[in-house]
C-alpha cells in the first residue's frame, strides 16, 4: 500500500505550494523538501521490503481488467529509488541556486509536479495510466526548460515541446492499436493476450513504441531535441532530467514494455543493439567538439543512453545487470555533473570552457566532486561507472557480440578525452582574470548536494559485491528476464 | 477499411505539417491535425454499425453497444491536448517577443 503515496505526496504537495505558499518561497521550500524526503524514505523502504515479490494495488476497490492498478515489483521500486534521491539532491541544490530566477514558488511546484510524473510512470501497471502521467511528467519539463526567460530557454522549450507531442501522438496511436486488439488496458492482460494475435501486430505496436519512447529516451537518432533543452534548463533541472527523466519515461518503459509486455522479441533487441551502439558512438563524438560545458554533458547523456541500451538489448542475465547498474550510475554521476556545471555557471556567469580556467583553487569542492563524477563516467576503477562498463563489456563478449564490446571500450576512451578537456579547462591551466570578480559564493546545500553524491558514485561499486547484489540488482534483473513472471504475478495466477 | 485509411491519411498530413511548415502557428497547427487524427482513430475502433450508446436505461432494450472506453479516453487525450496546445501557444507569443518573428528558420540561436 505504499506506491499511491508515492503519486499523492508529490501531486499533494504541488497543490499545497500553489495554493497556500502564495508568492512566499519559504512555504515552497518546507513542502518541497518535507515531500522529496518522505518520498525518498518511503521508496527505499518499500525496495528494501519488495525483493522478489510483487504487489498489486488496484484503485477504488475494482479488480484488476477493470481497474487502473499500481504494480510494486523489484523493477519499478528500484527506479523509484533512483527518481527520488536525485529529486532530494537536485532540491537541496535548488534552493539557492534558484533565488537568481523570479518567482522560485512557482519552481518548486513545477519540480512536485514533475517527480509526480515519473513516480506515477514507473508505477502504473496501465498503459494509458502511463501515458497521463507522462504527459503530467512532460508539461512540467517542458515549463522548467524554460524556467529562466530567456530567448534560447524558449527556443530550447518550443522545440522539446513539438517534439515531445509529436511522440506522444504516436504513442497514444500504438496505445489505440493495441487496445483495439487486445480489448484491455492492463499491461499484464495485453502481455497474456499478445502471444494468442498475429506477431505483425507486435512488431507494428513495438516499432511506434520505439519511435514513441525512443525520443523520450533520446536515444539517436531520435535525441536532436535534448542537448537545448538539457543544456537551457536551469542546472538542477537538467540533472533531473539527464538524470532521471530520460530513464523513467523512456530506458524504464521500453524495458517494461518490451521485455515484460512483449516477452522479449528477439528482432527488437537487435535493434535495440544497433541504436545503442549508434548513439553511444555519435554521442560522444558530438560531445568531444563542444565547448559550452552543459552541451557537451548533455551530449554525453546520448552516449551513456546507448551503453544502457546496448546492455538491455543483449538480453543475457548479464548484459542486463550491466545495463540496469549502469543506468542508475549514470543517474548519480551525471546528476553530480550537471551540478558542478550548475556552480561554474554561477560562479563565472559563462558556460564556455574556454572562458574559465584555474578555478580548482577557488572552488575546492567543486573541483573534487567533478573530478570523481568525470573519473566515474569514463569508467574508470574504483568508482561505479567502472563496474557498469566492466560488466557490459564482459557481458558483450560472453553473448559472442565482440564488436559491441570493442565499440563500448573505443567509447569509454572517448569519454575520458571529453572529461579530460574539461577538467584541464576549467579547473586547472590558466587563470581567467576577468572572470575574477563575479565569483558568486556557493552555499553549503550545495556543497552538501555535490559531495553526497561524490560519496555516492564511491559506494554503489560496493552493489557489485555478490551479497549485496543479490539483494539489490539481482531481483531487478530476474523481473526483467522472467517472461511470463510479471503476467502471472499481477494477474495473480 | 476506407475510413481508416482516410484517418491515417489525415495523421500524415500533420506529420507533413509539422515537418514542412516554416511558420510557429502552422506547426502547432499541425500538431493538432495529428492529435485530432490519433482521437478519431480511436473513436473508430469503438465504433460498431447499428449500435447503440452504452447507456443502460430503463425500459431500454440491451441491444449491441459501442464500446464506451475509448470515448472516455479521448475525452482525457483531448484535454491533454488543449494543454499541449496553450503551453505552445504560450511559448511562441514569448518567442515572438524574443525574436520579433514566427519563422523557425530565424529563431535559431541553439546550434551545434
Amino acid at each position: 500500500m505504499i506506491l499511491p503515496f508515492l503519486i499523492i505526496i508529490p501531486l499533494l504537495a504541488a497543490f499545497l505550494i500553489t495554493l497556500i505558499s502564495g508568492g512566499r518561497d519559504s512555504w515552497a521550500i518546507v513542502f518541497s523538501i518535507l515531500a522529496v524526503i518522505s518520498l525518498l524514505a518511503l521508496s527505499v523502504f518499500s525496495f528494501l521490503s519488495t525483493g522478489s515479490q510483487t504487489f498489486i494495488y488496484e484503485m477504488s476497490g475494482w479488480k484488476i481488467p477493470l481497474t487502473i492498478c499500481l504494480v510494486q515489483d523489484a523493477l519499478s521500486t528500484f527506479m523509484l529509488v533512483i527518481v527520488n534521491l536525485i529529486a532530494l539532491t537536485s532540491l537541496m541544490f535548488s534552493v539557492s541556486y534558484i533565488r537568481q530566477y523570479s518567482a522560485p514558488w512557482k519552481y518548486y511546484a513545477l519540480f512536485m509536479l514533475l517527480v509526480a510524473g515519473m513516480n506515477g510512470v514507473i508505477a502504473t501497471g496501465d498503459i494509458f495510466n502511463l501515458f497521463v502521467f507522462m504527459e503530467i511528467a512532460l508539461f512540467s519539463a517542458y515549463a522548467l526548460v524554460a524556467f529562466g526567460g530567456k530567448a534560447e530557454e524558449y527556443e530550447a522549450s518550443f522545440k522539446y515541446a513539438v517534439m515531445g507531442s509529436v511522440s506522444s501522438t504516436l504513442i497514444l496511436l500504438g496505445i489505440g492499436i493495441l487496445y483495439s486488439a487486445t480489448s484491455t488496458l492492463t499491461m499484464a492482460k495485453i502481455a497474456e493476450i499478445l502471444p494468442t494475435l498475429d506477431v505483425k501486430l507486435t512488431y507494428w505496436v513495438g516499432a511506434i513504441f520505439l519511435a514513441g519512447f525512443g525520443l523520450k529516451a533520446a536515444i539517436i537518432p531520435f535525441h536532436a531535441w535534448l542537448p537545448d533543452a538539457h543544456s537551457s534548463a536551469p542546472a538542477p533541472i537538467s540533472a533531473m532530467l539527464s538524470g532521471v527523466f530520460i530513464k523513467s519515461l523512456g530506458v524504464y518503459v521500453l524495458i517494461r514494455l518490451f521485455f515484460n509486455v512483449f516477452g522479449g522479441v528477439a528482432v527488437f533487441n537487435e535493434v535495440f543493439l544497433v541504436i545503442g551502439a549508434i548513439s553511444m558512438i555519435i554521442g560522444v563524438f558530438l560531445a568531444l567538439g563542444q565547448w559550452d560545458i552543459k552541451r557537451l554533458l548533455a551530449y554525453h547523456s546520448i552516449s551513456q543512453i546507448g551503453y544502457i541500451i546496448i546492455g538491455i538489448g543483449l538480453a543475457t542475465n548479464l548484459g542486463i545487470l550491466g545495463g540496469v547498474f549502469h543506468l542508475f550510475n549514470h543517474a548519480i554521476f551525471k546528476a553530480l555533473l550537471f551540478y558542478n556545471a550548475g556552480v561554474l555557471e554561477m560562479t563565472t556567469g559563462t558556460r564556455d570552457l574556454r572562458q574559465m580556467g584555474g578555478l580548482a583553487k577557488k572552488l575546492p569542492t567543486t573541483s573534487f566532486t567533478s573530478m570523481i563524477a568525470s573519473l566515474s563516467i569514463a569508467g574508470l576503477p574504483p568508482f561505479n561507472g567502472f563496474f557498469s562498463k566492466l560488466i557490459i563489456f564482459i557481458a558483450a563478449i560472453q553473448a559472442g557480440r565482440p564488436v559491441y564490446a570493442f565499440l563500448a571500450g573505443l567509447g569509454s576512451l572517448l569519454t575520458l578525452a571529453s572529461f579530460m578537456k574539461m577538467q584541464r579547462y576549467a579547473f586547472y591551466g590558466k587563470e581567467n582574470k576577468d572572470a575574477d570578480k563575479t565569483l558568486a559564493k556557493v552555499s553549503t546545500a550545495m556543497k552538501w548536494a555535490m559531495i553526497s553524491l561524490a560519496v555516492l558514485c564511491l559506494l554503489t561499486s560496493l552493489m557489485v559485491i555478490p551479497g549485496i547484489r543479490e539483494l539489490t540488482l539481482d531481483p531487478v534483473v530476474a523481473v526483467i528476464m522472467n517472461k511470463t513472471g510479471y503476467i502471472a504475478e499481477v494477474l495473480g495466477r | 477499411m476506407v475510413i481508416y485509411i482516410l484517418c491515417f491519411a489525415l495523421l500524415l498530413v500533420g506529420i507533413y505539417g509539422i515537418l514542412t511548415k516554416r511558420d510557429l502557428i502552422k506547426i502547432i497547427l499541425s500538431l493538432g491535425i495529428m492529435g485530432y487524427a490519433v482521437n478519431l482513430m480511436f473513436i473508430l475502433f469503438a465504433y460498431k454499425r447499428g449500435a447503440g450508446y452504452a447507456i443502460l436505461v430503463k425500459d431500454k432494450a440491451v441491444t449491441a453497444m459501442v464500446d464506451p472506453l475509448p470515448q472516455a479516453l479521448i475525452l482525457t487525450s483531448i484535454v491533454i491536448e488543449l494543454g499541449i496546445t496553450a503551453m505552445l501557444v504560450a511559448l511562441a507569443i514569448r518567442l515572438f517577443e524574443k525574436y520579433k518573428t514566427f519563422d523557425i528558420t530565424k529563431i535559431r540561436r541553439l546550434s551545434g
